[in-house]
Order: structure tokens, then C-alpha cells, then sequence
């Protein structure tokens, strides 16, 4: 029997999940042009949205934890799995046009080929648990150097990272939009 | 012109709202906004239902369980408010082939289809391998500072770009 999680969960997750789809379709990142149009690094769309969220909240979570109101879920640095997944991540999110979440949210707006995608993830996912045990004794046995931050590593508060970041974010976008690299909201 | 009529929102704009439904995440659901891992889970349930043994005694869907959960109904969510949203628009109907890969790779629909289905393989592969994809690893760990988050960033940034120098190499530019 597959398991459910408690209806009042799942509605909160649906919630969610309905702002989050508007948000990824109102700020575009739901098109091939605009996905791959970051990797051309001609449209700029992707990091400008990405870097805003992680900003307002990634300050706004680490605020709330250090009041006590929230538990921080950090994924393990694992050298083989994070690196070698991320580059075949990469190759992948260039040839589809979509990540995981904007291809789901591309389907709703009748795109036929991030249908595909979809139906090429779910394959993906069989495969990747047939070679699961093959993965854990090579890519996935390579170091894991545990759940690490990069305040915990340098031992400097959280809130310089944020502060530095909005800046180095403010002026490389700057400095993007002033040479004319930016062609995002044209296709 | 109401504002949720409108197609595009500043990217600035867009990413503070997601900035702000992270800390709803966090404080609603105790856990921040992911997405790959339901494509296991929905995989786990459609194998299930042709051979559930052979599911149940593999080692990865022990591991991610297959379940309906809070992350399933976020996947779900995504389709139901990108609908919403796209109609409030009034966005036309979605190319089968984008341009820009037309420009390179030909019209053929064909092609098209087979070149997504590949790179959705290849997409879920990687995400499970990283543990987390974009949402999970390049917003939700870039966010809480771990450098999982940004090794992961940095890396699907270093090859896509190369993939698509290469790739595109003598299309329309």
C-alpha cells in the first residue's frame, strides 16, 4: 500500500505548490528561450530570479532560525554524488530546455515537449533505482564531507553572506544590463 | 491592467515572492521547497503497480519512500498555479518545438520529443544523484548557506554553459 501523509500536510503542500507554479510562470522561467537562453548567457532572467530568492530567503530563514521558529534542512556535501550530478544536471537542463519544476509548470501551459521531459524524468528515476546499488559503491561512495555551511566552515555570521551577496549581485547585474548581455523578456 | 493578468513579472520581483513562500515553507512544513524527488516517488508508484515486489526490495525507493507527500503535492501544485497563471495571461498555447532549438536542430517534432525525453532521463539522474535539483540544491541550499547549494549552482552552471557553447556552436545567435 502507498503511503499518505496527513490530509491537512497535503493541502498546506498544494498551497504551496500553487504559488510557487504562478511565480515560476509569471517570472518566465517556465520557456526554453529563457532556460537556455541562460546558458547562452543571453538572457539573464534565471540567475536574476534565483539569486532574489535566495537572498530575501535565505536572510529571512536564517533570521527565523536564530529566533528559534525554524529547523535549517541541509544536504550533505557528498564530492561524487553533488558534483557529478550537477554536471550531468547541467548537460540535461541545457538539451531539455527545463529544470524538474519548470518543466511542470511548462505542461501547464501545453508545452508538448516538457511533457516529454516529464515522462523522461519519471524513466530516469527507474533507472536511477535500478543502478542505485552500482552508484552507492562508486560515484556515491566517494567522501562525504556531511551536512557543512558556509558559516560553519569559515566561522563568519550569516548575515555578511547575505549582505555581500545582494551587493555582488546588484553590480554584476549592473554591470550586465550596461553591456547590453541581457536580452531576457525579448523572446 | 491587473497585475495577475500580466505575462511577465520583473525576474526580481518573481524571485522575492519565491524568496517569501521559502519562509512559508519553513515555518508551515518545516522543510524548504524541493521538487525531484517526486518524480521518484511517482515512479515508484507506477512500477508498483506491475511488479510492487520488485519495488519494494529495491534499496533507493526504501530510501525515498514511496508516498504521497507534502513535495508530491508541491509538483502538483506547480502544474495547477502555472495553469492559473498562464490563462489569467492569456498566454497562447506553447510551441511543440522552440525556436531556438528549430534554429539548430530543425523543425522535426521528432527529434524535438526524443531530444527531451533523453534530457528528462539524464535530468532526474543527475538531480538524484546530487540529492536535489534546481529547487532543492540551487535555491533551497543556496538559501540556508550550504555549500552543498552552491557547489551544485556553481557546477550545472560550469556545463550548461559549455553544453550550450557547443550545442549551438554555428546556430543563430
Amino acid at each position: 500500500m502507498i503511503e499518505i501523509e496527513a490530509p491537512g500536510r497535503l493541502l498546506l503542500g498544494l498551497v504551496t505548490g500553487v504559488l510557487f507554479g504562478f511565480f515560476l510562470q509569471k517570472g518566465g522561467v517556465s520557456k526554453y528561450a529563457v532556460i537556455t537562453g541562460q546558458f547562452l548567457l543571453r538572457d539573464f532572467t534565471m540567475m536574476k530570479m534565483m539569486m532574489t530568492a535566495i537572498i530575501v530567503g535565505g536572510a529571512g530563514a536564517y533570521a527565523m532560525h536564530s529566533m528559534g521558529w525554524v529547523n535549517l534542512t541541509i544536504k550533505p556535501m557528498l564530492m561524487g554524488g553533488v558534483i557529478i550530478g550537477a554536471l550531468v544536471f547541467g548537460v540535461a537542463m541545457t538539451v531539455l530546455g527545463y529544470c524538474p519544476g519548470t518543466a511542470v509548470a511548462a505542461c501547464a501551459e501545453g508545452r508538448k515537449d516538457a511533457l516529454m521531459g516529464v515522462l523522461g524524468m519519471i524513466a530516469g528515476a527507474v533507472v536511477y533505482a535500478e543502478m542505485f546499488p552500482w552508484l552507492k559503491s562508486t560515484v556515491l561512495a566517494l567522501p562525504d564531507e556531511g551536512k557543512i555551511t558556509l558559516p560553519g566552515v569559515t566561522g563568519m555570521p550569516w548575515w555578511i553572506y547575505f549582505a555581500v551577496l545582494a551587493a555582488g549581485a546588484w553590480l554584476l547585474f549592473r554591470w550586465i544590463g550596461r553591456k547590453g548581455y541581457d536580452h531576457g523578456g525579448e523572446a | 491592467m491587473n497585475v495577475l493578468n500580466k505575462k511577465r513579472w520583473s525576474p526580481y520581483l518573481a524571485g522575492t515572492l519565491l524568496g517569501v513562500l521559502s519562509w512559508f515553507a519553513f515555518l508551515t512544513a518545516g522543510q524548504p521547497l524541493g521538487v525531484s524527488s517526486t518524480f521518484v516517488r511517482a515512479a515508484g508508484m507506477l512500477e508498483s503497480t506491475v511488479a510492487p515486489e520488485h519495488v519494494s526490495a529495491n534499496d533507493y525507493f526504501k530510501a525515498t519512500k514511496v508516498k504521497l507527500d507534502w513535495e508530491w503535492m508541491i509538483a502538483l501544485g506547480i502544474l495547477a498555479g502555472a495553469f492559473i497563471s498562464s490563462k489569467m495571461s492569456k498566454e497562447e498555447k506553447g510551441e511543440a518545438v522552440p525556436a531556438l532549438w528549430a534554429a539548430r536542430f530543425g523543425p522535426s517534432p521528432g527529434r524535438r520529443m526524443l531530444g527531451a525525453f533523453l534530457g528528462g532521463v539524464l535530468l532526474i539522474f543527475g538531480a538524484r544523484l546530487a540529492g536535489g535539483c534546481t529547487s532543492g540544491h540551487g535555491l533551497s541550499g543556496s538559501m540556508q548557506l550550504a555549500l552543498s547549494g552552491w557547489v551544485f549552482f556553481a557546477c550545472i552552471f560550469v556545463s550548461g554553459v559549455a553544453t550550450a557553447k557547443l550545442l549551438f556552436r554555428g546556430g543563430k545567435s
